[in-house]
């Protein structure tokens, strides 16, 4: 849960999970193991098709919610349940309550619900006097340490073998070895006899079939079965999201769910529930049975015409298993009640935004978990929109605002980057907004060494190395983005070199500035609409074939963001549809456009690693150009462990949360001395100056640059 | 014919994956042959995996002691069937049951019952639990096993849907169990662990039909 008020609690909480070596040691095989058994589980199957069905189905759903209510409420109903809406969390734990006071229930078993944790319906229950026990092992172990659930799918990822012993030994008043098979066997004699002497069940629900008025539950241990056999008296409490119309959307999720839960085909029980079902224990050997269907705002957000994509959640834990960030800080640290990408985003939903705001701050925008989602969920994106809706509702912290007001005036943001050159020193102590500017203006950021601004810009130099190219086939304009244009001019001067080799004109538009991506980071939501506008108009697409950039966070931004933030300018729509289009990475340029191969270059063999850049693999799904680029250019490519994680830099990321983007960068460098390459390339500017300050303040002799200048020293 | 072996390879390829035991057999009589050989070579209380050695709390041990001798449960067979069945089962002394399962929650020792379809692709069995004592039978069971027709597996969930479908939806209270292993747990430490809170094995008896 979130307690933390302010950015600098939250970011203790945060340095206490980076100490917490089990933690972290735990998290660190999860999530090199997680993709690993995600990959076998899809093997052989159209995992996209799979994953655009469940959201069709989902969206469907979600549009016709209230009918499917009131049809699940009339098929359940003539098959004996009763079935309550409850508008909000207090509302379910009072009519949950109020049935076990009515029919007369002492003790409750649980199985689990993250509904349930989302109502905190236990301490509701429990105030009342009854005896609440939650029979899932993991949700047991946390109910019995007073904890919150620290992932959605295994409650107890963060604690040992030790811990649940010292804990057993407690329960049991007997001392429990550590070990976990025997552990397990403990809890299973312990909660057999709760199971056997309880009045109600408590469940949650994966899927509500309107159709039938059938509930789906999916579990591993099989508690849940018992659950909903032994008590008199069966609850089930239940997302209005889960609602679908029919068994076949069902399946549909149940395809994918346990897949990227825990990459199982499916689970060990499926169960489905139809109606009050006999039972032995009740008086009329009939089961008393409820549905309480859980509002709590989803029905207000199904009619969100961005924000509906959230009820297409399963639930399946997923996008927290890839979260680089997850994986350092845990999910105490990573979601209220929900954990996650998805966390950040329900939390602001179902919580409130004094729970959220810091959380969704936590967000390197590094796509792993859009790319793996199971419905489909553009999950960074919402999260970009919820910091900025925060904003505009509490006023933007002065950095941002002044940030975008710069940016809005790319000649005066170009002059103070400038000037900077000048006067890096006085301007880092003195003037506030630089210090939000690209990152060599910024202190406490030992970890790295950071680059200084060039002597000469590439705008300033392009009239004089602008190469003069007759009868050209090919017409590119180049985007260079902030970075490569003030600090890394070389890199671009290496891809013109590269370009000019094949006879491509090249234009570079001067009234270009940044892509905007930073203050969409910082949720300056006017000033990135206003920059990317400008740059749109300062290229004339039709001109040219190509929009060449060789940074992948801009190519992306350009290319999937810049649709999106511009959607709502009607004058905009042909004009940014077509920008986009012309839009293309370095690499992918160099590969499938000019078709360049190993005959292009002569090469000396130098073993070379490759960092792939969230924004290129993920953002554009350019994944084999780059590596068939290096092989190409007569260089052996050394692949590393874990080349599409993070490298920590996410822009406005790594200033907010240094310690994290250390931790994250530590593990690259890491990783790519282990292959024992010299170089390494990038396809982004700012993955770069991230990793190379990192090569530079370890000492290692790794030499870090764009794949741009791999391919230009080898030219042949 | 070919096809159904190759629906019936499939479901013990998927099965044996998530820790099932499948054996081909002729008819009923080796299936019912079987279950109580599997009866014979299992300790009563199964002491070393359920967890009746470990040291319990007050409560959860008397749970513990009230299971003595070796009981098997069948509550889906036909009358006949389970004539037959009980009989052999009074042969081997072992106790033969089909209701009041819930005299039994400390645990059985093997519930048998007919599958009514199955899942290739997955190696799920599916099993219409809609009498209490089956559910009960296949939940508290150290062993349960599946009796299943090969001409009863079909490749995909969307190949039983519309079958599954008249399972769940007849107008009346329905409970339907997709079975897929025994039951697990990785919750400590992300290991994985055996028989939690249902069976400990899982046997999926395919029949020629
Ligand atoms: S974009 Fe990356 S950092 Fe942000 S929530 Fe998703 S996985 Fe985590
Ligand atoms: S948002 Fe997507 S990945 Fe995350 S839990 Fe929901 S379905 Fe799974």
């Amino acid at each position: 849960m979130q307690t933390a008020k302010t950015l600098k609690e939250y970011r203790k909480e945060l340095r206490e999970s980076l100490d917490n070596e089990f933690l972290r040691e735990a998290m660190d095989k999860f999530a090199t193991a997680y993709p690993v058994s995600r990959a076998n589980a899809f093997r052989g199957l159209d995992e996209k098709a799979m994953i655009a069905e469940v959201a069709d189905a989902k969206d469907a759903a979600a549009r016709n919610m209230d009918g499917l209510y009131a049809q699940f409420k009339a098929e359940a109903e003539k098959r004996g349940v009763k079935v309550h809406m409850a508008k909000d969390a207090a509302e379910a734990n009072e009519i949950i309550a109020r049935i076990a006071k009515n029919s007369n229930c002492k003790k409750i078993v649980k199985s689990k619900s993250m509904t349930a944790e989302e109502t905190l319906l236990n301490h509701r229950l429990e105030d009342d006097g009854l005896e609440v026990i939650e029979t899932d092992l993991g949700e047991w172990i946390i109910q019995l340490r007073h904890e919150g659930p620290t992932h959605m799918v295994m409650p107890a990822i963060h604690l040992s073998r030790y811990q649940v012993a010292d804990l057993f030994s407690e329960v049991t008043k007997q001392k429990q070895e550590v070990d976990i098979q025997r552990l397990v066997k403990v809890a299973r004699r312990e909660l057999r006899q709760h199971f056997a002497t309880a009045d109600m069940g408590i469940s949650g629900a994966n899927f509500a079939i309107a159709e039938s008025g059938t509930i789906g539950l999916v579990t591993n241990e099989g508690n849940a079965r018992l659950v909903t056999t032994l008590p008199r008296v069966h609850v089930a409490l239940c997302g209005l999201d889960k609602l679908t119309p029919s068994l076949n959307d069902a399946l549909k999720s149940l395809r994918v769910l346990p897949r990227n839960a825990t990459g199982q085909a499916i689970t060990s029980y499926v169960t489905w529930i139809t109606g009050a079902n006999e039972c032995r224990a009740a008086a009329d050997e009939k089961k008393e049975m409820h549905i309480v269907f859980l509002d709590n705002g989803r029905r207000a957000l199904a009619q969100d015409p961005l924000f509906s994509q959230v009820m297409r959640c399963v639930r399946c834990g997923a996008c927290a298993n890839v979260c680089p960030v997850y994986r350092l800080v845990g999910g105490h640290k990573m979601g209220h009640i929900y954990i996650g990408a998805i966390g950040l985003i329900l939390t602001y939903f179902f919580h409130g935004k004094d729970k959220a705001r810091n959380l969704v701050q936590n967000c390197i925008n590094c796509e792993s978990c859009k790319s793996i989602c199971a419905g489909g969920i553009d999950l960074p994106r919402l999260i970009k929109e919820i910091r900025a809706r925060l904003s505009e509702e509490d006023g933007a912290p002065v950095e941002a605002t002044l940030l975008g007001k710069v940016l809005k005036n790319r000649k005066l943001f170009h002059t103070l980057l400038r000037f900077g050159k000048y006067a890096q020193k006085p301007v880092t102590g003195g003037t506030p907004y630089l210090r939000h500017l690209p990152q060599m203006f910024m202190k406490d950021h030992g970890f790295r060494a950071l680059p200084a601004i060039a002597d000469k810009a590439f705008r300033d130099e392009w009239e004089t190395i602008r190469p003069r190219v007759a009868n050209a086939k090919l017409r590119v304009a180049l985007f260079s983005g902030c970075v490569q244009d003030f600090v890394y001019p070389e890199q671009m001067k290496a891809a013109v070199k590269v370009l000019a080799s094949r006879g491509v004109e090249m234009d570079f538009p001067m009234d270009q500035s940044c892509c905007g991506l930073p203050v969409q980071m910082m949720a300056e939501r006017q000033a990135t609409i206003d920059v990317a506008r400008q740059n749109v108009m300062a290229f004339d697409a039709a001109k040219y074939d190509y929009i060449l950039t060789l940074c992948a966070s801009c190519a992306s931004h350009l290319k999937e963001g810049y649709p999106n933030i511009l959607a709502g300018q009607t004058d905009m729509t042909g004009k940014v549809k077509l920008f986009a289009s012309k839009v293309i990475d370095f690499s992918s340029f160099v590969h499938d456009v000019l078709g360049m191969t190993a005959d292009d270059f002569k090469g000396k063999g130098e073993k070379v690693a490759y960092h792939s850049s969230c924004h290129l693999c993920r953002g554009l799904g350019v994944v084999e150009q780059p590596r068939a680029l290096i092989a190409s250019s007569g260089s052996e490519y050394c692949p590393a462990q874990e080349e599409a994680v993070c490298c920590g830099f996410g822009g406005t990321f790594s200033m907010k949360f240094p310690e994290l983007s250390k931790e994250l960068l530590d593990k690259k460098l890491n990783n790519a001395e282990a292959t024992g390459a010299t170089r390494m390339v990038a396809d982004c500017p700012g993955c770069i100056m991230q990793i190379r300050g990192g090569a530079e303040k370890r000492g290692n002799r790794m030499k870090v640059g764009h794949i741009a200048e791999l391919l230009a020293e080898n030219l042949k | 014919m070919s096809a159904t072996n190759d629906l019936a390879r499939l479901m013990r390829e998927k099965a044996e994956a998530v820790g099932a035991t499948v054996v081909e057999l002729k008819n009923l009589k080796e299936a019912f042959a079987y279950a109580l050989d599997v009866c014979d070579k299992k300790e009563a209380c199964q002491l070393l995996v359920s967890g009746c050695e470990e040291k319990l709390s007050d409560k959860a041990e008397a749970l513990c002691e009230t299971k003595q001798e070796k009981v098997v449960a069948a509550p889906n067979l036909s009358d006949d069937e389970y004539a037959a069945f009980s009989a052999l089962c009074a042969e081997r002394g072992v106790k033969c049951i089909r209701e009041g399962l819930r005299g039994h929650l400390a645990g059985i020792d093997i519930g048998v019952a007919h599958a009514d379809m199955a899942i290739a692709e997955t190696g799920t069995c599916v099993i219409d639990s809609t009498s209490e004592e089956l559910r009960l039978s296949s939940m508290i069971s150290e062993i349960h096993m599946a009796i299943l027709p090969k001409s009863r597996i079909k490749a995909t969930a969307f190949d039983a849907e519309r079958e599954v479908n008249a399972l769940i939806n007849t107008g009346t209270p329905r409970y339907t169990a997709f079975i897929t292993g025994p039951s697990r747990t990785a919750d400590i430490e992300r290991v994985l662990a055996i028989g939690v809170h249902g069976p400990l094995e899982l046997h999926i008896l395919m029949l020629e039909d």
